[in-house]
């Protein structure tokens, strides 16, 4: 197979799912790229995160956050289904809700499981489903907002942030829409103490609903929230700012979300062509993304767009071949992802993170730097080992250059500058031709091996999906 | 008056800006309350703060209850109050509004911080990297500038790169790291900026590793985010590192619903940690070129929601310290239900960039209107 297409699919196994390891890429490589796509737009052509081997060391239904958050990247990790779980991210980020508030995590785990139920369904079930979501109705107050005392917040963010964006709507349609969601509550949950926790359920309150008369986007009738929903996505509106969300999570950083309103998209033809594709399946998300892995502008954007933490995070965990069965030790990778600023789960506010250039700061790179080097630091992690293994099977010696030249391919391919080429050139030199001879020249070769994937991985190019 | 930035006050000592940023859009009216007028109880029927508990400054206003030492500070003359507080046409979106006042651009979307900006006067070479230190996950808007270097700092502690590897062998790793990050022309403005912070982590955390060693205080700060954060803005500052600028937030303030217990848990956090951090700075003798501004994006409706308040206009911010003249500036925005904005919000009276322009210009020592967009009327609030 030609290298082009193994870089073309390792960029799509990035965007699309968490990396892949080199071995997984070849197999991957096999198929025709438009072939893999449809793998990857069909998750259920392949089998679900076993349950009972999670369970069995990290039990959920009574997890804390960090144990919930080690088991979402553990799914990361090692899902058949990469691009259900890269989805479900998606989802998060732009309905972020938060355990700050909700202070259950059954509660969130179950929003992320509808998210990943809903992947990539229909806006219309994806927007319903979150209206109905107990976690979403708690964080936006939609339990607060009744018949004759509205609360606004939910109606507010619904248009705002999660369909349409700022510049679409009245302050008159944000009040019909809060109107529409009145008695859309949650039933009471079961104290918390001393039971534990325990999940709640929708619950629709028709004593509690304004049924009244009311206009939306110069719609009149008995609105309900269902309806709102209907218009919502039919809207011109919705489908350009969701797929420019799209856009921006899976192809290249866009401005942050409040410029959108003003500041042109950076590739208008493409968003042209998303809307477009949810238009013409009346807001099928699967439709959009096959049309997104598709096209020239995805396979074109390579390297160019910022890691979140969880991309970086479960990207180094892949390459090390490291937390392949559930431990005790993904606790521990959930907080590096949240020291690196994002808290699975937990997203600072309503607005979500935000993305881009913005997840680098001092110490943010700080974190991503020391976390991928510590997890390389250890040259019997496996996916060291096959990294090695592949090196040493060149046979005889390696010269410097072929070595760099060889980790650069055997970790990515990861596309690096003159810079970083250079620098790790010099550490290779320095050590002179590589060799697998005698037993001790194989360990200290090793090393040099382990180092370079520690400075590949610590690399500006690192930092860039 | 205003000049490069570099002016001393009369210890010597430069003067130093601390920002504290409440996240979400703080309850002005429930943090400086009109306790003794009919209609703020007429609107806050849930909400409203009993005039019983509420802590008076005059026959009008009262504190907060949980923000006692807010008010003990209040007293002493080192709190400015800056009532009234917004701009035209406040925007109700949090991420909009943080964006304006981090800008100065409300009609615009603007990608340069007014602190990037200020420090990029206060040091024009380059000289420090800590000239402005943000602690906390993820640098604010307000402090981004390019070419400006900031150091964002999440855990003191554990600030500097590469330290898993064996001692022995760190050092070359690092100078391999600096390689890697060396600026290189044309690589386009993604791969600049790492290249930059990246080497400013690795200046930047070599000074800064002297901090904690260095610090010893008897103040026992109490165990939440902004108290954790204040202290290591003391930490640093105490170590004299040259830091003009620090920026810290508290977040929590969206209270739609359960604003009660919600807001007085976190008027306790903030004021206790406020007052801890100026007695650490006192018992050092650090704090006389100190002032804090503590702000927030917008301020909530007059009438609440039955749990909360929704997002309005027109809040208030602080300006804290001994170089501040303490009391009441620009006026308590009218409460009286004919001048309300659409029907609901309180109407602002005084324009945010003022604030700034007195800090830049007054304290900081620099220009303000290439800063904050213009000309802005400044407050007699510095001693």
């Amino acid at each position: 197979m030609a290298a082009q297409d193994l870089s073309l699919t390792a960029h799509l196994m990035r965007r699309a799912g968490f990396g892949a390891t080199r071995a997984e890429l070849e197999r991957l490589a096999e198929k025709p790229y438009e072939e893999l796509v449809e793998d990857l737009l069909h998750p259920e052509r392949f089998p679900e995160v076993e349950r009972d081997l999670l369970d069995r060391y990290l039990s959920e239904p009574f997890a804390t956050i960090p144990v919930s958050v080690g088991i979402w990247i553990y799914r990361m990790v090692n899902t058949k289904r990469p691009l259900e779980e890269k989805m479900t991210l998606f989802w998060h980020h732009v309905f972020a809700t938060g355990f700050s508030k909700i202070q259950n995590v059954n509660a969130m785990v179950r929003q992320v499981e509808s998210f990943r139920r809903h992947s990539l369904s229909n806006l219309r079930g994806i927007l319903t489903a979150l209206s109905k979501d107990p976690a979403m109705i708690f964080w936006l107050d939609n339990s607060e907002n009744h018949r004759d005392e509205i609360n606004e917040n939910y109606g507010r963010e619904l248009l705002e942030l999660f369909s349409m964006g700022v510049g679409n709507y009245s302050e008159d349609d944000i009040k019909n829409c809060a109107k529409a969601f009145t008695g859309w509550t949650f039933a009471q949950p079961i104290p918390l103490y001393p039971q534990g926790e325990f999940p709640t359920e929708f619950e629709y309150r028709t004593d509690d609903h304004d049924d009244g008369v009311k206009t939306f986007l110069g719609e009149t009738g008995q609105l309900d929230g269902s309806h709102v929903i209907d218009i919502i996505v039919r809207q011109s509106a919705t489908a350009r700012f969701v797929s420019r969300h799209l856009y921006n999570f899976f192809v290249a950083d866009e401005a942050q979300v409040p410029a959108w309103s003003e500041a042109p998209p950076r590739d208008p033809a493409a968003i042209d062509a998303l809307a477009k594709a949810f238009e013409s399946s009346n807001g099928d998300i699967r439709s959009v993304m096959r049309v997104l892995f598709n096209s020239d502008f995805f396979k074109k954007a390579r390297y160019g767009k910022v890691k979140s933490p969880a991309e970086l995070v479960a990207g180094v965990i892949k390459l090390a071949g490291t937390h392949t069965e559930p431990n005790r030790g993904l606790e521990a990778v959930g907080v590096a992802a949240a020291a690196m600023g994002q808290s699975l789960y937990d997203p600072p506010t309503v607005e979500g993170w935000h993305t881009g250039r913005e997840w680098i700061d001092g110490g943010a790179l700080n974190e991503r730097v020391n976390f991928a080097v510590d997890e390389l630091d250890d040259v019997t992690r496996p996916g060291i080992r096959d990294i090695v293994r592949r090196i040493a099977a060149e046979g005889g010696s390696l010269a410097p250059g072929r070595l760099v030249e060889q980790c650069v391919e055997l970790a990515g391919p990861v596309q690096v500058s003159g810079a970083t080429r250079e620098a790790m050139l010099r550490f290779a030199q320095a050590g002179g031709e590589l060799s697998f001879e005698s037993e001790d020249a194989a360990e200290r070769s090793a090393r040099r091996v382990a180092r370079l994937l520690q400075f590949i991985v610590a690399s500006r190019e690192y930092q860039l999906a | 008056m205003a000049g490069n930035g570099k002016s001393l006050d009369g210890n010597g000592k430069q003067p130093v800006l601390v920002v504290v940023q409440m996240t979400g859009g703080n309850d002005f009216l429930n943090t400086l309350i009109p306790y003794t007028n009919p209609v703020y109880y007429d609107s806050r029927k849930t909400v409203g703060i009993p005039e019983g508990q509420a802590l008076p400054i005059d026959d009008t206003l009262a504190f907060h209850p949980q923000a006692a030492p807010l008010k003990e500070m209040y007293e002493h003359g080192k709190v400015a109050v800056i009532q009234g507080i917004g701009y035209e046409n406040s925007s109700r979106s949090h991420f909009r509004a943080m964006d304006i006042w981090h800008t100065c651009e409300p009609d615009k979307i603007g990608d340069e911080g007014w602190l990037g900006r200020a420090v990029r006067k206060l040091d024009p070479e380059k000289e420090n990297v800590l000239t402005a230190v943000n602690f906390g996950r993820g640098l604010p808007r307000a402090l981004s500038a390019p070419g400006v270097p900031v150091s964002s700092v999440g855990d003191l502690d554990n600030y500097g790169l590469m330290t898993g590897i064996e001692e022995k062998h760190r050092m070359e790793a690092l100078d391999i790291f600096k390689e890697m990050y060396a600026p290189a022309i044309g690589s386009g403005p993604v791969m600049d900026y790492l290249s930059q912070t990246g080497m400013d982590v690795l200046k930047g955390a070599d000074v800064l590793k002297q901090a904690p060693a260095k610090y010893s205080s008897e103040i026992e700060y109490a165990d939440n985010s902004i108290a954790k954060s204040l202290r290591d803005v003391a930490r640093v500052h105490l170590a004299d590192l040259g830091t003009r600028v620090f920026y810290t937030n508290h977040g929590g303030y969206d209270n739609h619903a359960n604003e009660y217990p919600d807001h007085p848990r976190l008027m306790t956090e903030l004021s206790g940690a406020i007052m801890d951090f100026f007695q650490d700075l006192k018992q050092h003798d650090a704090g006389d070129n100190v002032v804090m501004l503590v702000f927030t994006e917008f301020g909530r409706r007059m009438k609440d929601n039955g749990s909360g308040t929704d997002h309005g206009s027109g809040g208030g911010a602080f300006l804290i310290g001994d170089p501040i003249q303490g009391g009441l500036y620009a006026e308590y925005p009218s409460i009286r239900p004919d001048d309300w904005l659409y029907g609901e919000d309180m109407r602002h009276t005084y324009d945010y960039r003022g604030l700034y322009a007195t800090v830049l210009e007054q304290w900081l020592r620099i220009d303000s209107p290439e800063i904050v967009g213009g000309t802005y009327e400044q407050l007699s609030v510095l001693r």
